[in-house]
C-alpha cells in the first residue's frame, strides 16, 4: 500500500513545529472580554448571600453573573452520545457549592486587571456544611452531595442522589463462589488508584462571539464539538441550532476535553452580553476543577487451579465521581469489562460496582477510561497469584491470555476475539526484554537491584453500536478532493490518518486531499475523538465515502463519454471505456458547469462491535534498596492495534501513553487537605514525568487483521496507558518482595515496605 | 513604562506595566509561538532566548528585557523548519503546543553542546515538558538531526 | 497575581537599600518564585544593572554576586573543581536549564527556603554573605536571622581546603528534594548539613565529636565513625512530614544520605 501503513508526516506538522498561531488563544479576537470565575473555598457550602454591586462598578467590567442569573435546568458536561448516561446534575452556577473550586460567579471585563479587581469585590456569605470526603462512607451518608429535587439520571444505571450514588450494578456469570472454592490458589486484595490529571499542555479554553445571524459561535479546544453544541444548548436553554462550535488545532486532550469543562461560562457571557469573550483556564484551574481520572478502589478475588489455569475472577470497583457525575456510570464499567476478559479459561466471573458522589473535584474521561484502573488491579492480582504458585508471571499469561477466535469473558462488545495477536505480542516482548535472563531480578551490587515485571492489556475500538463517524468527500474543480471531518484531531494526527486512507482509496497523492475539520455547521456529524474510536470508526466512513464518490465520478465520466456506467472504469486518473477516456480533471470541471450530478458524498459509519486492541508491557526497574528510589531502566511494549495506518504516529502514541502511565505508576499523586482542597494544584506540586524520569521506551507491533476496521485497523490511543502501573508494580515486587497496592509507588512506600519485610525476617 | 529591546533582530518598543511578564508582552507583539503551560515556571513552553541564553519568559518582567536581545521561534523560522522536519518525521511533534519552547531550547543546547550524548540531551531539556510524545521520539529526532548536520558538514569539508 | 506599582533599576546598592526600607518594597531576584505569589509590591528594586551577576576569584575566596544565575554557578569550572562536583550536583536537578538561567543565587540564599538545595550546599562550605549594611557575616548566622531590609550583595566562599559531597533524594528527578545532604571537610572540620527536612537546612552539630579527626582516621575507624554519625544524625536531626514524604521516611533518609555523603568524602582521602 502506498499511503496506508506508511510513516507519513502529519499534514499540519510544519505549522506546528514553526510555532504558527493555530490554537484557540492565538486566534481569539483582540477585543475579547476576559472571563474569570470566582471559586468556592469550601467543599460543601451554600451561598446565603452574594453581593456583586461594587464589582460590577469596576471600570471595564461587562457583567457579573451569579446563580440568580442562570437557567435552572440541570445538565451534564460529559461529551457522550444520546441517551447520555451521565446524570443531569449541573447548573452553570449553583447556590449549592459542592467542592473546593466549584463556580460561584462569572465575571467578564475588558482587561484582566479589571476582572481581578471585580472578583475581589464580590462579597459572598457562605453557609458552610460538613463535606463528604471519604469514598468508603459516601454511599448512604446523611450528607447528600446532590439533595436537589431536579437532579436527574436519564438512564437506569443504578443511580440515586438520595444515596450519593451515581451508578451501581452487579453481574455474574457462573457461580464465582463455587469456582473460587475449587481453586487451589486464590488471592483477595484491594488496589487503589488516584484521580490523575491528564495534564495536556494546553489548558481548557474557548472564545465566543455572535455572528450576523445572531448565532453563538464557540471556538473551543475540545475533542467533542458536536456534543459541546448540544451541551451548550441544554445549559443555556436555547436551541442547539443557535450554536456553532469550531475546533482549531488543540494542544492535547487525553480525554480531559471529552468533557465541556469550561465552555459554558464564556458561552453564557457572549449569549447574554452579545460581546466576544474568552476564558483561558489557568493550570491551577486545570488541576482543581477539571475532569481527572476517576479514583477507584478495586477489590479483586481470583483463583487458579493446580496447573495455573485462572478459573474465576471477582471484581468490585468503588469509583469516586466527585461532586458531579460526568462519565461516572461509564468509566467504571470498563474497570471490569476490559480486565476480566484478559483471561480466557474462566468458569465464572463477577463484576460489581458502586460509583459514589463526594465533595471533591468531579472526575471525567482520561485515556484508558476505567480500564486503566481495572487492569492495574486485575493484572496485579494475577501477578500475586503467580507468585503464590511460584509461576513465572509470563507463563501464567501464556496459559490464559485471549487468543484469536477465543472467548472474551464479560466483554459484551464482541462475540469473541475477532482479531488477536496477544500471543505474538508476548513472545516478542519477552524477546525484546530478554525476560528469561532477567526474571525475576538481578543484584547489581552497591545496594541496587533490578527487577522485571509484566502486564497485559486490552481496550476497545469505539463504543459498539453507539459511536458514529462521518466523512464528507467532494471532488473540486481542479481535481483535488476535500475531506470534511467531524472527528477531532487533538495532536494525535487523525486528520492525516483520514487523508492517508482517502489517498489510498482514491489512489491520489496526499497533497491532493484537503482535510477540513471541525465546524459543526459544515462538518459531517461525528461523535468526536474519544473511546479509541476515530481511526476505527471514522476511517471506515472515509473508505465508504471514497468508494461512493468513485462511483459518482464514474457515472459522470460515463455520461461524458456517452457510455453506460456499467461499461466504464475509473483508474483515478481517467474514466475509460474500451476505446474512450476522460480525465479526472475534465470530469471535475464538468462538475462545475451545467452539471446535475453532485460530486460530493457524505458517509456515516457505526460499528456493532468494538474489537479490542491488545498489548503486552514489560518494565525493568532499578531499585535503591535503602532509599526505595525506583528508576525505570527500560520499558518494552508490543501492541496489536491491527494494521497501524501510520506506524510513526502509532509508535509515538504508544511511547506517549507509556510515559503517562509511568507518571501514574510512580509520580503523580493527588492529595487533599482535611477540608477537601487539592494540594497538587500546579505543575510544581503535581509532577508529571520529565524526560529524566522515564528511562528508555521501546515499542514494537504485532498486528492482527481486524476485518471490521479500515484496512484491518483497530485502535491504539487508550490501550497504551494500561500496562505501566501493573508491570512496574510487578517489577518492584520481583526485585524487592514489596507489594505496593496504592498508586503512585513512591520511594517512601518501597523503602518502608523493604524495612517491614526485613523486620519480619 | 515604555520599554524597547531587540526582538528577533528588530528594535521594538512598547508600553508595559511594571509587572507585565515578558511572555504576555511577546504575545501582544504577535509572537504567538510563545506559549504558557503553567504558572509555576515548570513546563518550559515559554522558553525564549535572551542574549542567546534560554530563559522562561513567564518569569521575566518585560521591563527587564530593556536593551536586551530576545529571540522567539518567529525569529528563527528557517532553523525551526529544518529541525522541525526531523521532529515531524518521527511524528513526535504531536499536538505541537510544547514544540516552540522545546525547539528554542534544542537550539540553545546545541550552541552550548554541539554534539550532545543522550544523557546530556535528557538533562539539558529536562525543563521542557511534553505530555504527548513520551520524549523518546523527540530524542530520536535530535539525534537524526545531528547526524544530518554532520553529514552536511562533511560534505562541505 | 503579582502587582508592581513601580519598577526601579537602581544605579547603586545605596539606592537599593534606601528604596528597600519601605515594607512594601521588594528586591527582585530571578522572579521564578516571586511571580507566583499574590503580592502587591510598591517598588520593585532591580539590581541587575550593578554588575552583581558574576563570579570572581581572589587568592583566598570566591565572590559570587547576588544576581549570578544558578546556571552560571553550575557551569563555573573553578567552583566545580573546588567542590569536587558537589555544587553542580546540588543545582542540576532544579527544574531545568531555563529555570536556572533565571533563578539567582542571591534569591535562593536570601529566601532561606526550606527546600533549598543551594542553601544546603553553601552551608557545607566556609561561606559568608556580604550585606550592604550588615557587612560580612557567616552564612549560618544569616540563614538563621529573621529577614530584614538589608541588601544581600555577594556570597563569599573562602578557599579553605574542601572535600565535599552533595546528595539529594527526590521523588522525581526535577522535583523539590525530599531531603538534601551535604557532607564536607572544611579544613579539618567535618561539616554535615541536612536540608528539606522539610524545614530549612541546618548544620548537624556533632555533639559527641564522632567525626573529630576524620581526616586522619584509618579506613576502619572512618567506616565506624560514619556509621555511628549517620545514626546520630538520624536521631538528632528534627524532621517533619509534608506532601512529599513522612517524617519517618525522612529520618531513614537522614541516616542513609549522611552515610553515603561521608563515604564519598572518605573516598577522596588520597587527595587530602
Amino acid at each position: 500500500m502506498k499511503y496506508v501503513n506508511q510513516p507519513i508526516r502529519k499534514s499540519d506538522a510544519m505549522a506546528l513545529v514553526t510555532g504558527k498561531p493555530v490554537y484557540t488563544d492565538d486566534l481569539a479576537p483582540g477585543d475579547c472580554l476576559i472571563v474569570k470565575i470566582l471559586r468556592s473555598p469550601y467543599a460543601n457550602a451554600w451561598i446565603e448571600d452574594i453581593r456583586t454591586g461594587t464589582a460590577a462598578q469596576v471600570g471595564g467590567i461587562a457583567c457579573v453573573f451569579t446563580y440568580k442569573d442562570v437557567p435552572q435546568k440541570r445538565f451534564t458536561l460529559a461529551g457522550q452520545t444520546y441517551p447520555e448516561l451521565s446524570p443531569y446534575d449541573r447548573l452553570i452556577l449553583d447556590r449549592h457549592l459542592r467542592f473546593v473550586g466549584d463556580a460561584v460567579a462569572i465575571v467578564a471585563g475588558e482587561t484582566e486587571a479589571a476582572v481581578d479587581k471585580a472578583l475581589k469585590r464580590i462579597k459572598v456569605k457562605y453557609r458552610v456544611e460538613e463535606p463528604v470526603l471519604d469514598i468508603h462512607t459516601a454511599m448512604d451518608n446523611k450528607i447528600l452531595v446532590h439533595p436537589e429535587d431536579n437532579w436527574e439520571s436519564k438512564v437506569p444505571v443504578g443511580a440515586d442522589n438520595r444515596r450519593n450514588l451515581c451508578a451501581s450494578h452487579a453481574e455474574e456469570s457462573g457461580n464465582v463462589e463455587e469456582a473460587l472454592a475449587k481453586c487451589k490458589y486464590t488471592v483477595d486484595q484491594v488496589y487503589h488508584t488516584k484521580a490523575n490529571q491528564q495534564a495536556m499542555m494546553e489548558t481548557f479554553r474557548s472564545y465566543c462571539y455572535m455572528d450576523y445571524f445572531g448565532r453563538l459561535n464557540v471556538v473551543s479546544s475540545t475533542q467533542i464539538p458536536f456534543h459541546v453544541r448540544r451541551i451548550l444548548g441544554t445549559a443555556l436553554d436555547i436551541p442547539s441550532s443557535k450554536i456553532r462550535v469550531i475546533k482549531p488545532r488543540i494542544g492535547g486532550g487525553f480525554g480531559a476535553k471529552q468533557t465541556a469543562v469550561s465552555d459554558v461560562y464564556p458561552a453564557f457571557v457572549t449569549w447574554k452580553t452579545g460581546r466576544p469573550c474568552k476564558l483561558i483556564y489557568s493550570r491551577y484551574e486545570s488541576q482543581i476543577c477539571s475532569s481527572p481520572r476517576h479514583e477507584m478502589e478495586i477489590r479483586v478475588r481470583a483463583g487458579a487451579d493446580e496447573n495455573g489455569i485462572v478459573r474465576a475472577i471477582d471484581v468490585y470497583s468503588l469509583s469516586n465521581t466527585g461532586a458531579y457525575g460526568e462519565h461516572g456510570p461509564t468509566t467504571v464499567s470498563l474497570s471490569g469489562h476490559k480486565s476480566i476478559a484478559l483471561y480466557r479459561h474462566l468458569e465464572a466471573y463477577r463484576f460489581a460496582y458502586d460509583v459514589v458522589y463526594t465533595n471533591v473535584q468531579a472526575a471525567g474521561a482520561y485515556r484508558g477510561y476505567g480500564a486503566t484502573q481495572g487492569i492495574y488491579a486485575v493484572e496485579s492480582a494475577i501477578n500475586e497469584l503467580a507468585a503464590q504458585m511460584q509461576m513465572d508471571p509470563v507463563k501464567i499469561r501464556e496459559l490464559n491470555m485471549p487468543l484469536e477466535g477465543g472467548p472474551l469473558h464479560g466483554y459484551g462488545d464482541s462475540p469473541c476475539a475477532t482479531s488477536c495477536a496477544m500471543d505474538q505480542c508476548m513472545a516478542r516482548a519477552k524477546e525484546m526484554m530478554d525476560w528469561d535472563a532477567k526474571y525475576p531480578f538481578r543484584d547489581m551490587g552497591n545496594g541496587k537491584v533490578r527487577g522485571v515485571g509484566v502486564a497485559m492489556a486490552m481496550q476497545g475500538s469505539s463504543i459498539a453500536g453507539v459511536d458514529v463517524g462521518g466523512a464528507d468527500l467532494k471532488l473540486n474543480e481542479d481535481g483535488s478532493y476535500t475531506l470534511g471531518l467531524g472527528c477531532s484531531d487533538m495532536g494525535t494526527g487523525c486528520d492525516t490518518i483520514m487523508a492517508q486512507i482517502a489517498a489510498e482509496c482514491l489512489e491520489t497523492p496526499m497533497e491532493n486531499i484537503v482535510v477540513f475539520g471541525v465546524d459543526t455547521d459544515i462538518s459531517p456529524y461525528d461523535s468526536g475523538s474519544y473511546a479509541s474510536a476515530t481511526t476505527y470508526t471514522t476511517g471506515v466512513a472515509v473508505m465508504q465515502a471514497c468508494e461512493s464518490l468513485r462511483q459518482k465520478i464514474c457515472a459522470l465520466g460515463a455520461a461524458m463519454l456517452e457510455e453506460d456506467p456499467k461499461n466504464v472504469d475509473f483508474d483515478c486518473e481517467y474514466v475509460y471505456s474500451s476505446d474512450k477516456k476522460v480525465s479526472l480533471k475534465e470530469i471535475a470541471v464538468k462538475g462545475t458547469c451545467g452539471n446535475t450530478q453532485e460530486l460530493q458524498v457524505t458517509r456515516t459509519h457505526s460499528s456493532k462491535i468494538s474489537p479490542p486492541p491488545y498489548m503486552v508491557g514489560m518494565a525493568e526497574v532499578e531499585i535503591d534498596k535503602e532509599t526505595g528510589s525506583v528508576k525505570v531502566i527500560d520499558y518494552v511494549a508490543v501492541a496489536d492495534c491491527g494494521t497501524p495506518i501510520n506506524p510513526n504516529l502509532a509508535r509515538v502514541q504508544t511511547e506517549g501513553g507509556i510515559a503517562q502511565g509511568i507518571g501514574m505508576a510512580l509520580y503523580e499523586d493527588i492529595q487533599y487537605s482535611n477540608k477537601g482542597a487539592i494540594r497538587n494544584n500546579s505543575f510544581m506540586q503535581y509532577k508529571i514525568p520529565s524526560r529524566m524520569d522515564i528511562g528508555n521506551i521501546r515499542v514494537d507491533f504485532r498486528s492482527s487483521y481486524e476485518e471490521s476496521g479500515p484496512f484491518g485497523a483497530k485502535s491504539i490511543g487508550e490501550l497504551v496507558i494500561d500496562t505501566p502501573s501493573p508491570a512496574i508494580a510487578n517489577a518492584i515486587y520481583n526485585a524487592t518482595g514489596v507489594r505496593v497496592r496504592e498508586l503512585p509507588i513512591t520511594p517512601e512506600k518501597v523503602a518502608m515496605g523493604i524495612l517491614k519485610l526485613e523486620e519480619g525476617e | 513604562m515604555n520599554i524597547s529591546f531587540w526582538l528577533n533582530g528588530v528594535c521594538i518598543s512598547g508600553e508595559a506595566e511594571p509587572h507585565t511578564l515578558l511572555l504576555d508582552f511577546l504575545r501582544e507583539k504577535g509572537c504567538y509561538s510563545v506559549k504558557r503551560g503553567c504558572e509555576t515556571a515548570n513546563c518550559g513552553l515559554c522558553t525564549v532566548l535572551m542574549d542567546g541564553k534560554p530563559v522562561l519568559s513567564c518569569s521575566i518582567l518585560a521591563v527587564r528585557a530593556e536593551g536586551h536581545k530576545i529571540v522567539t521561534l518567529e525569529g528563527i523560522q528557517k532553523e525551526a523548519e529544518e529541525f522541525g522536519a526531523f521532529l515531524a518525521d518521527e511524528g513526535a511533534e504531536q499536538c505541537g503546543f510544547c514544540n516552540p519552547g522545546f525547539i528554542m531550547n534544542v537550539f540553545a543546547m546545541l550552541k552550548e553542546i554541539p554534539d550532545p550524548t543522550e544523557d546530556q540531551i535528557r538533562e539539558y531539556l529536562s525543563g521542557n515538558l511534553c505530555r504527548c510524545s513520551g520524549f523518546v521520539g523527540q530524542t530520536r529526532s535530535i539525534l537524526k538531526f545531528l547526524q544530518y548536520k554532520k553529514a552536511q558538514q562533511e560534505e562541505k569539508a | 497575581m503579582l502587582k508592581i506599582k513601580k519598577y526601579v533599576k537602581v544605579k547603586s546598592v545605596a539606592e537599593a537599600y534606601e528604596l528597600n526600607q519601605k515594607k512594601t518594597a521588594c528586591v527582585l531576584g530571578g522572579m521564578v518564585w516571586l511571580k507566583m505569589g499574590n503580592r502587591n509590591v510598591s517598588t520593585a528594586i532591580d539590581l541587575s544593572g550593578l554588575g552583581l551577576d558574576t563570579i570572581s576569584e581572589t587568592e583566598d575566596e570566591y565572590v559570587i554576586g547576588c544576581m549570578t544565575s544558578l546556571r552560571d554557578l553550575e557551569m563555573n569550572d573553578a567552583l566545580d573543581m573546588f567542590t569536587h562536583g558537589a555544587i553542580r550536583e546540588s543545582l542540576c536537578h532544579i527544574v531545568g536549564v531555563q529555570f536556572r538561567n533565571c533563578a539567582t543565587v542571591g534569591g535562593s540564599i536570601y529566601g532561606r527556603y526550606g527546600f533549598s538545595d543551594v542553601l544546603t550546599m553553601f552551608l557545607a562550605m566556609d561561606t559568608w554573605v556580604e550585606l550592604y549594611q550588615g557587612g560580612r557575616i557567616p552564612l549560618a548566622e544569616f540563614a538563621s536571622m529573621k529577614k530584614d531590609r538589608d541588601i544581600l550583595e555577594n556570597i563569599i566562599i573562602k578557599k579553605t581546603p574542601l572535600f565535599c559531597s552533595y546528595i539529594s533524594q527526590r521523588n522525581s528527578e526535577t522535583d523539590f528534594p525530599v531531603l538534601t545532604c551535604a557532607a564536607s571537610l572544611v579544613g579539618e572540620e567535618a561539616v554535615t548539613v541536612i536540608g528539606a527536612r522539610p524545614g530549612r537546612a541546618m548544620i548537624v552539630k556533632d555533639a559527641n565529636g564522632i567525626m573529630n579527626g576524620f581526616k586522619e582516621m584509618t579506613n576502619k575507624q572512618r567506616a565506624a565513625a560514619i556509621e555511628s554519625f549517620a545514626e546520630f544524625a538520624a536521631q538528632n536531626v528534627p524532621v517533619g512530614g509534608n506532601m512529599r514524604a513522612s517524617a519517618g521516611y525522612r529520618t531513614l533518609l537522614v541516616k542513609v544520605l549522611t552515610r553515603r555523603a561521608w563515604e564519598e568524602v572518605g573516598g577522596m582521602k588520597n587527595e587530602y
